[in-house]
């Protein structure tokens, strides 16, 4: 088998100042697959994305393993973090209105990520950009180039982010969420874009989402997180064979088109879930 | 009490001169008594400003909004308030956070000079699945469905008869969104409300709505009945697309 990507084991976080833990022992690793982790709000799947990029500031994140290819992520100072973060590791955010700086034009922000990580002159790093948001099928990569967040729509923003996070060719990406804030006939779009990109280039992909339809659509494997734990792993074409009770309450949750108009199926939360071991 | 809901012609533009934008160039539905009728499209189609017209927060529309054969227009504040009510989408934003759910409930007590207010308030607050003492919490103290159950029930209290529902759950996990949906049908087969329901996710449609409207640039498409999302009845190929997306995404594997 080839090397894993990732590797985490017993990952516990701590915000500063919390009582509890807001991620209690997770465990997995990554191959060059599609991971999804899905969970309701509070669950801790953002805070484990984020902790791998090392986004939380005045949290205390420990773990028995946290190796990312060859790199041990909790030792690494915060100057090598920062070759780490953008160039083989790299995070897509929930709402391009409030992820792309608002008074940059966005072929520039695309721009800087290969300027950052990369020798070379800013011409050669607006080619790469313009490629790049060709790339995520941006008609007229010329024109957007040069255009601000706020004249681009929710779609064409999420494209750019995309484009922003794959140009400098990562390991692997992390999307947050990443369609929650678009319209259903665009999320399909920006989906299939995401995941054409992430299988040629042959990146690990972490999909972070609370929506099941999401991740069974596009991941391989499944995590199931409650209260910062997994309490579950699948894959995703079994999603419908889940055994925990936690999975199934919320896949009977979910009102479906061409369902019964029955009352639908409230999650009755057992506090063993709390403390089951996946 | 059941009341039928008509809008002919509703036109609104905002901004003046060149800079002025046509949002709704002329919408026209009639909802009947007792009926869920939902409104989808993509975001900037429209379907929240239809809603802000119909209860007045932006009153400068033209055309007419009937509300049982009589115009909102011409409603009393007073009268208005007690025939309709909104509920917004995100739980967070819509709760006064230094207001204490006793205050949000009894302020329109107070302002519509009913009595009986503890009495009336602990309906309110059991109607909607919620213990009597969460009277006296404040919004930080709740989660976001059992924020969405309190702006539910201030919604409640002046007993209107329409019900105004600007994606209600979407700010929700699934398993919350499923508590408040049920809350939602529980109480129009109790109450025989009326429904107005904006909302984006055409899952949600199927399980709670009659009939819905497919918004495009501020023009209905087409209305359609429940049934013809399954097997995509529409014909605006936009609706179409629309229809098409969510079965897709749906089912896809």
């Amino acid at each position: 088998m080839e090397k894993p990507i990732l590797e985490l084991e017993n990952l516990r976080i701590r915000y500063g100042g919390a009582s509890s833990e807001a991620v209690r022992g997770v465990s997995f690793t990554l191959g060059r697959e599609r991971l999804g982790i899905v969970g309701e709000s509070g669950s801790g799947k953002s805070t484990v994305g984020r902790a791998l990029l090392r986004l939380l500031p005045g949290a205390t994140i420990t773990a028995d393993t946290l190796r990312f290819g060859e790199q041990d992520l909790l030792t690494l100072s915060e100057k090598e973090m920062l070759k780490v973060r953008g160039r083989r590791m790299s995070m897509i955010l929930q709402d391009p209105k409030f992820s792309l700086n608002p008074i940059r034009r966005v072929g520039d922000q695309v721009a800087e990520t290969y300027l950052r990580h990369f020798k070379c002159s800013k011409a050669e790093s607006r080619d790469k950009a313009l490629i790049m948001l060709e790339a995520v099928k941006i008609r007229d990569p010329k024109r957007v180039y040069d255009q601000y967040p706020h004249e681009i729509s929710g779609g064409m923003g999420q494209r750019v982010m995309i484009a922003m996070m794959l140009l400098a060719d990562p390991d692997l990406v992390i999307a947050d969420e990443p369609t929650s804030a678009l319209d259903v006939t665009v999320r399909l779009q920006v989906l299939n874009i995401l995941d054409g990109l992430v299988r040629d280039r042959g990146i690990g992909l972490i999909m972070i989402s609370h929506d099941l339809n999401l991740v069974r659509n596009f991941c391989d494997r499944v995590l199931i997180m409650y209260a910062g734990r997994v309490v579950e792993t699948l894959a995703a074409r079994d999603l419908d064979k889940a055994e925990h009770p936690y999975t199934r309450g919320l896949l009977a949750a979910q009102p479906r088109i061409g369902g019964g108009r029955a009352p639908l199926a409230v999650l009755d939360r057992q506090p063993e879930w709390l403390e089951e071991k996946a | 009490m059941s009341v039928s809901v008509e809008t002919r012609d509703v036109s609104i533009t905002f901004g003046t001169g060149p800079a002025a934008v046509r949002v709704l160039p002329s919408v026209g539905f009639s909802v009947s008594p007792g009926e869920c009728f939902g409104l989808v499209g993509e975001s900037g189609s429209g379907k929240s400003t239809v809603l802000r017209c119909i209860s007045m927060l932006t009153d400068i529309w033209t055309g007419d909004i009937l509300i049982d054969g009589k115009s909102v227009r011409e409603m009393p504040l007073i009268e208005r308030c007690r025939t309709l009510q909104m509920v917004f989408q995100d739980p967070y934003g819509s709760l006064h956070p230094r207001q204490s759910v006793r205050t949000v409930l009894s302020e329109p007590l107070v302002i519509h000079k009913l009595g009986d207010r503890e009495e009336r308030m602990r309906k309110a607050i059991t109607d909607v699945g919620l213990p009597v003492s969460f009277l006296d919490r404040f919004p930080h103290q709740l989660s976001g469905g059992q924020r969405q159950r309190v702006a539910i029930a201030r919604a409640l209290i002046l007993e209107p008869s329409l019900l105004l529902l600007d994606e209600p759950t979407s700010a929700l996990d699934v398993s919350v969104q499923a508590e408040i949906l049920n809350l939602l049908q529980r109480l129009r087969e109790e109450r025989g409300f009326t429904y107005i329901m904006v909302t984006h996710d055409l899952a949600v449609v199927d399980h709670m709505c009659d009939r819905f409207a497919v918004m495009l640039h501020g023009e209905i498409t087409e209305v359609l009945p429940r049934d013809a999302i399954p097997a995509n009845g529409a014909t605006h190929p936009y609706a179409r697309e629309l229809i098409g997306a969510s079965l897709e995404y749906e089912n896809a594997h």
